[in-house]
């Protein structure tokens, strides 16, 4: 079981019109393994999960989600997996409690084992007291915890989760991996995550894939990429890989032209 | 689906200001028209205003109402929840028919509630029985429009379009349809355009089972409403399954 890979792409590639959002990117994810997915803004990250999460139809390649395929088999693949997205996706006029039982009809699991789940989970993030509140009164750092909490009630195998420390405070964050860790050993659930904290990802993943401009420049342990670029550090070694001139995402093109205002201006 | 509906009974129950709010602009126009133009009405010949005017007011509220349920769709994609309902394993047509009738069914109640303010301003449906029809006629409404929200929604990225689709859809199929004026003596091209319209059908039918009176007759109302409700929530889920995040 364990040797098995839970997540293969292959070929993988997606288009916007003539911009190429993702290019022919292919890589495998073991069982229970924890595994990053790192890159700068606009690299590809979010349209690769998206793609992974039956949100976008890949434009060519295959993917494989615990042996489904999210394009033909969409709802066996939804089952497999958890997600917690870049931004909040709960619904802020709903309780605490109510956002996991939505969740848990949504995804069939029957109503005591609901209940139990729920309970549980809410009491592990630390939100059971809180449970009858409305969600729009919870901190950022709540928000994140229910999420992580939704995205697990269903017991999926993987957990998506999309840059989940931003904005968070330390505290916060270093209670966030103890439980993702701890979940992860004891219940082999894989985790796949996307961050832009280095350290994070150094001391979290076991493998770690770094993509810019739509491809993956390397795949390793965070020691195999700093060996390969002769780094003390995975920043370094990220940017050395990813290079430092700062990128931008959609929506820049005022951004170009003021970048373009700033060269002209120096010369 | 059922879940779906029930998070649109429980986010409508909730937002007690907005179902005030909501109250407020039809009966305003119920009272300052209704009375307003009462005296002239009567004085053309055409019999009492206010009852009249009463399915119309109803009718106008549901559409309202129920295409801005519809259009929450983007709110729920600005905000992030609408990617949470499609990452989960139900198809693309259970979440868009429980949103439809989840949304549908808060319109037809706020239907109801102007029904029920409007009793003591003036207004006395000529047969208790046949309210319970009537308000089915309102669901169907309800759910016409809903769908149309829907599909728009589905169509659109955010808000920016939605006082587009205010000015140049609903307040056009709201003035147009007869809501404020009988369409038997009006100009063959406004008779047309209602002809056209959808909520004319619905008005009509709430009228003829309200006042016993009607322009086109109960049967025709019914089956052109459960037509274009069905065109419209096919197109919607159409729409809506090919919305990518």
């Amino acid at each position: 079981m364990a040797e098995k890979n839970i997540i293969e792409v292959s070929h993988l590639s997606k288009t916007f019109g003539d911009f190429t959002a993702v290019k022919d990117i292919s890589f495998s994810v073991r069982a229970g393994e924890r595994f990053a997915f790192l890159g700068p803004n606009g690299a590809g990250k979010s349209t690769t999960i998206k793609m992974l999460t039956t949100l976008l139809t890949p434009s060519q390649g295959s993917i494989l989600i615990d042996g489904h395929n999210p394009v033909g088999d969409a709802d066996a693949a939804r089952h497999s997996f958890g997600i917690v997205f870049q931004d909040p996706s709960l619904d802020d006029d709903l309780t605490a409690w109510e956002n996991m039982e939505f969740h848990g009809v949504l995804y069939n699991v029957a109503r005591p084992l609901r209940r139990e789940r729920i309970e549980e989970l809410l009491r592990f993030v630390d939100l059971y007291e809180r449970k009858d509140n409305y969600v729009r009164e919870f901190s950022g750092g709540m928000k994140r915890r229910l999420e992580i909490a939704r995205g697990l009630l269903h017991h999926p195998r993987i957990i998506f989760l999309d840059e989940p420390t931003l904005g968070l405070d330390p505290q916060t964050r270093n209670h966030m991996w103890q439980y993702l860790e701890r979940l992860n050993r004891d219940e082999g659930i894989t985790v796949f995550f996307t961050t832009h904290y280095m350290e994070e990802a150094d001391k979290v993943a076991e493998r770690i894939a770094i993509i810019d401009h739509g491809t993956i420049i390397a795949m390793g342990s965070g020691e195999e990429l700093k060996k390969k670029t002769k780094t003390s550090s995975l920043e370094e070694a990220f940017l050395k890989l990813t290079g430092s001139a700062i990128r931008e995402e959609e929506a820049g093109s005022v951004d170009h032209l003021r970048n373009m205002g700033r060269a002209w201006g120096r010369r | 689906m059922y879940i779906m509906w029930l998070r649109e009974m429980k986010r409508f129950l909730r937002s007690k200001s907005r179902i005030v709010g909501a109250l407020g602009q039809p009966l305003l126009y119920f009272l300052s028209l209704g009375y307003g133009l009462g005296a002239v009405f009567q004085a053309a010949g055409r019999g009492n205003y206010i009852e009249f005017l009463a399915p119309g007011i109803i009718g106008m509220s549901i559409i309202f109402t129920s295409i801005f349920n519809g259009m929450q769709v983007i709110w729920d994609r600005q905000f992030g929840f609408l990617k949470e309902t499609l990452v989960a394993p139900v198809s693309r047509l259970a979440i868009m028919l429980g949103r439809t009738f989840g949304g549908a069914t808060v319109a037809a109640l706020q239907g109801c509630l102007v029904f029920i303010i409007m009793i003591p301003a003036g207004f006395r449906p000529y047969d208790w029985a046949l309210v319970v029809p009537a308000i089915l006629v309102m669901f169907l409404v309800a759910t016409l429009f809903s769908g149309l929200g829907m599909m728009v929604a589905s169509l659109l990225r955010d808000m920016q379009g939605f006082q587009l689709i205010m000015n140049f859809l609903v307040m056009p199929l709201f003035f147009l349809s007869g809501a404020l004026f009988p369409l038997q003596g009006a100009p063959t091209a406004l008779q047309d355009v209602a002809y056209i319209d959808p909520l004319s059908y619905g008005i009509d039918g709430m009228r003829s089972l309200l006042i016993n009176t009607s322009n086109y007759s109960l049967g025709i109302d019914v089956a052109v409403l459960v037509g274009i409700a069905a065109l419209f929530i096919i197109l919607g889920s159409y729409f809506f399954s090919k919305i990518q995040v």
